[in-house]
């Protein structure tokens, strides 16, 4: 009977291990919410930081994030997609070229991130950038070879561009292959077939990649650290070339190199909480299309 | 657009008709998606060619090294200052033209600002090393156990509430874990165990297992799942309980799938950066003690990246720590894909 104790056990060690992590997720939430709520206003977002960082809000710091995800987005959405769509709807699975692919994706998902920030800086700024700057600059003038919201949000987007593959090659997948039999048997070419029946059925899975490169790109810090990350801009950014503040770059530097550590601590907690409240609402809206898309399938 | 007639009463109807847009799509589809590839290649060549000085030195530099001014600041890097600091920040002499040696390279020292800097990669190594197995040490049986629980003994209701709650962990951003770690998990960490120092490897590993758990809790889950049922069908059939099942037939089947988790946990949290950048006290030591400071790969390219003249040894060198970083994640990602694979394939087609 001894046997019966053990498998009870197991079950309920198993369970203890589950709560230990949800609760701890619970803890590190309302640790950020509960030191942060007397700092979350709406002056704090609106207002630019003031008296050297130690009080004011963190409005452009938000621009910045924003822009950077948008100009993130508008480079890997439509990479990530057409790519999936090569890898589902032409590729022959076992030609070279596919596997190719293949092999470099699941590498890319890999790569640490501080690695995606040496080759933003090794390769956009110092190559291109500094490229760029021999062609169109007037000689002597850095304009394009220093670290800049275009680079940074380029770096996050060869980051993201895997998340994106993924989400959308789901959803390929899952589109029925009578769908493609049907449309093709009326006489529609591949492409108008790509084009009217397969793209159409898979937009959720297209938005919901486009929303956790989002969230992935709103909170990775590593790879900007060195590519266009500013520790305090008195402006938003309003050109490619300008450099921008961001949330997560924020929080640590306000953690790590502040002047006043102590006296910023609300600050700090609550531009994590207004982070991680961003990453939570996109992945819970993903989680909501992916789960509504999966019924519609199965209906 | 499309002319019908023509097509049917042509001889070869049933052989493709050439479209200009057809052709276009496809090819234009194909050259786009190999953006991922050439992604990789460019990672690869830059990397590595702006790390290429202290692989292939082109020449030795003839300057005698004294009549070089080199700056300190006033301050010695002594081992003392490093760990008191919370961020160690690296003042650098300009002018510096030294040349990184292999012995230099695996020496017992991190010190590269100074008259003779010293690019000993061994404590930086040793730093994530410790700080990874750390993480996997602590994280792994916990995803691990979770795994199991929601994928093999939870009530559908309770397993479709935990999963995404556990993968939500993944979305948390790591600069958030490491500002926890920093402002509250050091703290408690202190207060628990009385540690010299408020930031250690031991705070780093822990905040990195969260990090690492929501990696290995999808992957085994998705493992266990997979297990065919008529494994654990037959198992019930000849009498076995519930969890005698789960643990000696679908657990043992799927081995390679945790196998892989495990090690795809190991890759993220060896390049992970801003948790141990921010919770580990970033000091160069090589020791074996927990409770120490360390400084990882990851992290030295995290603090040092912003402050290094570009193009000088300094700057090489941080992009060999890049080169390495790349190269370890690789082959484990490889190691993860190819090897476990092909065992997961052999083992459920029963071969």
């Amino acid at each position: 009977m001894n046997n019966k104790y053990l498998g009870k056990s197991i079950v309920i060690f198993s369970f203890v291990a589950t709560i230990m992590i949800v609760v701890s997720i619970v803890y590190m939430v309302s640790e950020m919410y509960l030191n942060g709520k007397d700092y979350l206003t709406w002056e704090f977002l609106t207002e630019a930081p003031t008296k050297g960082m130690t009080a004011g809000g963190i409005f452009p710091a938000i621009v910045g994030t924003v822009l950077l995800v948008i100009l993130m987005s508008i480079a890997c959405v439509p990479l990530g997609t057409i790519t999936a769509i090569y890898l589902n709807e032409y590729s022959n699975k076992k030609s070279i070229i596919t596997k190719m692919i293949r092999f470099a994706v699941n590498t890319l998902a890999g790569i640490p991130s501080i690695v995606f920030g040496l080759f933003g800086l090794g390769f956009f700024i110092q190559f291109v950038g500094s490229g760029m700057d021999n062609v169109f600059s007037e000689p002597g003038q850095i304009q394009w070879g220093q670290p800049n919201i275009l680079w940074a949000s380029m770096t996050m987007a060869f980051l993201t561009i895997p998340i994106v593959i993924v989400s959308v090659e789901e959803t390929l997948k899952s589109v029925p292959d009578e769908l493609r039999a049907g449309s093709l048997a009326l006489g529609a070419t591949k492409w108008q077939t790509i084009k009217k029946i397969v793209i159409p059925n898979s937009i959720s899975g297209i938005l919901t990649g486009a929303i956790l490169a989002i969230g992935r790109g709103a909170g990775e810090v590593a790879p900007i650290l060195f590519t266009g990350a500013a520790y305090f801009l008195p402006y938003t950014p309003t050109q490619l070339t300008d450099q921008f503040m961001n949330l997560g770059y924020h929080i640590y530097v306000m953690a790590t190199q502040s002047t006043d550590v102590e006296a910023t601590k609300g600050i700090q907690y609550a531009t994590a909480f207004i982070l991680l409240a961003c990453t939570f609402f996109l992945s819970f809206i993903a989680i909501i299309i992916r789960y509504r898309f999966r019924k519609k399938i199965n209906i | 657009m499309i002319d019908k007639s023509k097509n049917i009463t042509s001889k070869n109807s049933l052989d493709k008709k050439f479209r200009v847009s057809e052709f276009l799509a496809e090819y234009i589809i194909k050259a786009v998606s190999f953006t991922s590839f050439i992604g990789i290649i460019l990672i690869f060549l830059f990397v590595f060619r702006e790390a290429s000085p202290i692989l292939f030195p082109k020449e030795k530099s003839s300057t005698p090294k004294e009549f070089l001014q080199s700056e300190t600041y006033g301050e010695e890097p002594s081992l003392e200052e490093n760990i008191t600091q919370e961020n160690y920040s690296s003042f650098l002499s300009d002018g510096e033209k030294d040349v990184a040696s292999f012995e230099n390279l695996t020496g017992k020292d991190w010190q590269p600002v100074g008259e003779k800097p010293k690019y000993g990669l061994l404590p930086l190594f040793i730093g994530s090393l410790k700080v990874t197995l750390m993480a996997i040490l602590f994280g792994a049986p916990i995803a691990i156990f979770a795994a199991i629980y929601s994928a093999l003994f939870a009530p559908k209701k309770i397993r479709e509430f935990i999963k995404p709650t556990i993968e939500l962990l993944a979305s948390f951003p790591s600069v958030v874990v490491g500002f926890f770690a920093l402002v509250t998990l050091a703290t408690i960490f202190q207060d628990l165990f009385g540690t010299t120092y408020r930031l250690n490897a031991f705070v780093g590993g822990f905040a990195m297992a969260l990090a690492v758990i929501p990696i290995v809790y999808t992957i085994t889950e998705d493992s266990l799942v997979a297990v065919p049922k008529y494994y654990s069908e037959a198992s019930l059939a000849l009498g076995a309980t519930n969890w005698q099942t789960a643990f000696f037939v679908i657990l043992p089947a799927a081995t390679p799938g945790i196998f892989a988790a495990l090690l795809l946990g190991f890759g993220r949290a060896f390049g992970e950066t801003m948790i141990v950048l921010m919770a580990t006290g970033n000091a160069p030591i090589s020791s074996i003690n927990p409770f120490e400071p360390v400084r990882t790969l990851s992290a030295t390219i995290g603090a040092e990246m912003a402050e290094v003249v570009f193009g000088d040894m300094h700057y090489s060198v941080l992009f060999l720590i890049g080169s390495l970083l790349f190269i370890v994640t690789f082959l484990i990602n490889a190691v993860a894909e190819f090897y476990v694979r092909a065992k997961l394939m052999k083992k459920f087609r029963g071969e």
